[in-house]
């Protein structure tokens, strides 16, 4: 392989690495959408929060003398699921549920405020300045040509893939599956109608926002661990990527959502590639223009018939 | 008191303990290379447990708090203003007093609150063209601070590049802001409301990104500084005038020097802005346009069936929304002297959306209203400043549960036939 072909093919797994990432937070937003059709805008702040969650707890844990990687990281990623799933919870108990049924610019501007309090709470409480981690999980295979360019694939990153690909299978049983996915399904199909059928919908809602929360904790540890930094303002940019990841694949589908995510990191990794990396954003918002342009229910979304 | 009260008491308690252990109670630290944690102080455990106390005699006594709240009078500001028939003999002379003392007001008071007074007025500037846009039309722009950089840096620019005067180019500004609201607009109104959302705000961020890095042009992070302020058919408010044989306002009407004309002389260029704004948008809300912006917002299938141009109707409000958003920022930048993109971050955006809905999504009155407050509260509470930005995502979600229609509700000219 030429020079240039092994530069694309490593960019192409570092585009992967972070798009499933993308894909794992833009599911809580298009799972949300679907069911009660608002923008989560808090969602990219349950991130950040799983992000600090895994931080606190590995540096705890090193802190009592425990060694071993592996029980560290699954310590963390218990406690990041649950703490996150409870803030995801609360948000929508405090935040949304009292406004179900409004306006629904109404749920968007209490979202907006609701991110704006949990991003300064965490200013508030664990300064706003970068907190970094030694990489934790270093090394990984090299391939190429030494002598032109050497592709790195880090353990890490396979890490990553094999996190989200695990996740994403167990999300798909559970919804395709589970009794409580069937009921999540019914509820984006309609809402009233679960209702009237007897299925606790409230239930159901706060469940979707438990799960989304969870998969964003996910997404919270393996970037963090991956970039080795967390600051209260990764939320933020975060959810807004994500949630262009879950409008390109077609809000409300959450396959959509999975490979909107991994088109958007791949984009954005060939972008970083020609052009100077500040402009990725740019190149991103972009193909959200153009895609919504030609096909505005997203890639796999369902066209919204509108009803009069 | 049942015991289903009880149980939900601990829940919530236990659910506070759950959110605050972790994230208040323990702080992660760096401890020379490697991180490290410590717990809280003794002093914030205790106010983890007053929050926690808090909650659970909350949630214990849910009923007693929810008729406190409620005994709690909602402001009626209707029940305060005169009665209408009163009130259309008195509208005009109650504008009239109001604007005499806009003018006058800045000669009595200090510096400082003057210009307070024309940051207010920025912010009313802003908040009523977004209310066009999300008030009238109601298409959710969560981009709104991209216009108002493009006024800004275009004044910027051509006042650095082309030496060009403040008042050749507040039009230019809002026209520049136009075009990019049209641009934008074009493509993305055909879109259902929840995408243009995203799209705009993605838009703000593009607009910012290209600001921070077009470095040669801009001067990325480091701003424009050194613009020039606006003058008085040409006659400076400078101590000296900047060019050999210009003669400045003092020099010309003959009075000592004193710097806080130049303050006064923009908080009156304001002052006019507002009002020619607030007067402009009067007039189209009452045009065909505004009603058909109205329509559109309550039923669109309606409008369209009706025969109105959706994408042009749209498109209409998205532009002027933005022209007078560059207004705004041409203003901002002449009086800031300095701006960089930091001045145009999103959470601008969310400040001039809050005023938008705080003051009642379309009135006007709201929105002065609430551009006052905003602007007035951070000033007051000084030294909560820390908190200030946790306070204020608090204030929106409390206000969206307490008061969704804002605090002056949007009332339109009606008549109502009476039952006998």
């Amino acid at each position: 392989m030429s020079e240039f072909s092994l530069y694309l093919l490593q960019q192409l797994i570092n585009g992967l690495t972070i798009g499933s990432t993308y894909a794992l937070i833009a599911i809580g937003y298009t799972m949300v959408y679907g069911i009660i059709g608002m923008i989560n805008f808090a969602h990219g702040e349950i991130y950040m929060i799983g992000s600090y969650v895994t931080f606190i707890v590995i540096a705890g844990l090193m802190g009592m003398g425990i060694a071993s990687l592996p029980i560290i990281l699954i310590v963390a990623l218990v406690v990041a699921i649950f703490i996150s799933s409870t803030y995801g919870w609360t948000v929508e108990r405090v935040a949304y549920r009292p406004l179900r049924g409004t306006n629904r610019l109404i749920p968007l501007i209490s979202a907006i405020g609701m991110s704006i309090f949990l991003q300064n709470f965490v200013v508030l409480s664990q300064g706003s300045r970068d907190v970094a981690l030694p990489p934790q999980i270093t090394g990984g295979w090299n391939f190429g040509d030494p002598s032109l360019y050497e592709v790195s694939l880090s353990y890490m990153q396979v890490m990553i893939f094999a996190v989200t690909f695990i996740s994403m299978t167990l999300l798909t049983l559970f919804i395709s599956r589970s009794r409580m996915g069937r009921a999540c399904r019914a509820c984006s199909e309609d809402l009233g109608m679960t209702n009237l059928l007897g299925i606790d919908t409230n239930k159901i809602i706060a469940l979707t926002f438990i799960v989304g929360a969870a998969l964003a904790a996910i997404a919270g540890l393996l970037l963090g661990l991956y970039y080795g930094v967390v600051n209260p303002f990764v939320g933020f940019i975060a959810g807004l990527k994500a949630f262009t990841a879950a409008v390109l694949g077609g809000i409300g589908s959450i396959p959509g959502a999975m490979l909107g995510g991994l088109i958007l990191g791949v984009t954005e990794a060939m972008t970083a590639a020609f052009f100077p990396s500040e402009y990725k954003d740019v190149v991103s918002f972009g193909l959200l223009v153009t895609i919504l342009l030609f096909r505005p229910s997203g890639l796999l979304g369902k066209p919204e018939v509108e009803k009069v | 008191m049942t015991s289903s009260k009880l149980y939900n008491a601990i829940f919530a308690a236990g659910i506070s303990l759950i959110l605050a252990s972790l994230m208040i109670g323990i702080k992660l630290d760096t401890d020379g290379s490697t991180l490290a944690v410590r717990g809280a102080t003794a002093t914030q455990w205790m106010w983890i447990g007053g929050g926690i106390a808090v909650v659970f005699f909350s949630q214990l006594f849910s009923a007693q708090v929810d008729a406190l709240f409620g005994a709690i009078p909602k402001p009626n500001i209707k029940a305060m203003l005169p009665q209408d028939q009163k009130m259309t003999t008195l509208k005009p002379w109650l504008i009239a007093a109001l604007i005499v003392v806009m003018l006058i007001w800045p000669f009595m008071v200090s510096r400082g609150s003057v210009d307070l007074a024309t940051l207010t007025l920025i912010y009313i500037m802003l908040g009523l063209g977004l209310n066009i846009v999300v008030g009238l039309a109601g298409l959710l722009d969560l981009g709104f601070v991209a216009f108002y950089a493009v006024g800004a840096y275009t004044y910027a620019l051509l006042s650095q590049y082309f030496g060009m005067s403040f008042w050749a180019c507040l039009p230019i500004s809002a026209a520049m802001a136009a075009a990019f609201g049209f641009l934008l607009g074009f493509p993305v109104l055909r879109l259902r409301g929840d995408y243009l959302a995203i799209v705009t705000l993605g838009f703000g961020e593009i607009i910012r990104i290209l600001l921070n890095n077009w470095t040669s042009i801009t001067g990325g992070p480091n701003g424009i500084s050194g613009i020039a302020k606006p003058g008085l058919f040409g006659l400076e408010f400078n101590r000296r005038a900047k060019e050999e044989g210009a003669v400045t306002f003092h020099e010309y009407f003959n009075m000592d020097y004193d710097s806080s004309y130049k303050v006064i002389f923009l908080y009156l260029i304001a002052v006019i802005l507002v009002i020619g704004v607030i007067y402009l948008i009067n007039r189209l809300m009452r045009m065909p346009i505004g009603r058909a912006w109205e329509a559109l917002r309550e039923d669109e299938i309606a409008c369209r069936s009706l025969g109105l141009n959706r994408t042009a109707i749209k498109l209409s409000a998205f532009t002027l929304g933005a022209s007078t958003a560059g207004f705004a920022g041409c203003f901002f930048a002449a009086r800031q002297g300095f701006i960089s993109p930091e001045s145009f971050v999103f959470i601008e955006s969310a400040i001039i959306l809050a005023i938008v809905v705080l003051g009642g999504m379309g009135s006007q009155m709201g929105i002065i209203f609430a551009a006052i407050i905003m602007t007035i509260l951070p000033e007051i509470a000084r030294e909560f400043s820390e908190y200030r930005m946790l306070l204020f995502g608090l204030l929106m979600v409390i206000m969206m549960r307490w008061r969704p229609e804002g605090l002056v509700p949007m009332k339109r000219p009606n008549l109502e036939l009476k039952q006998p």
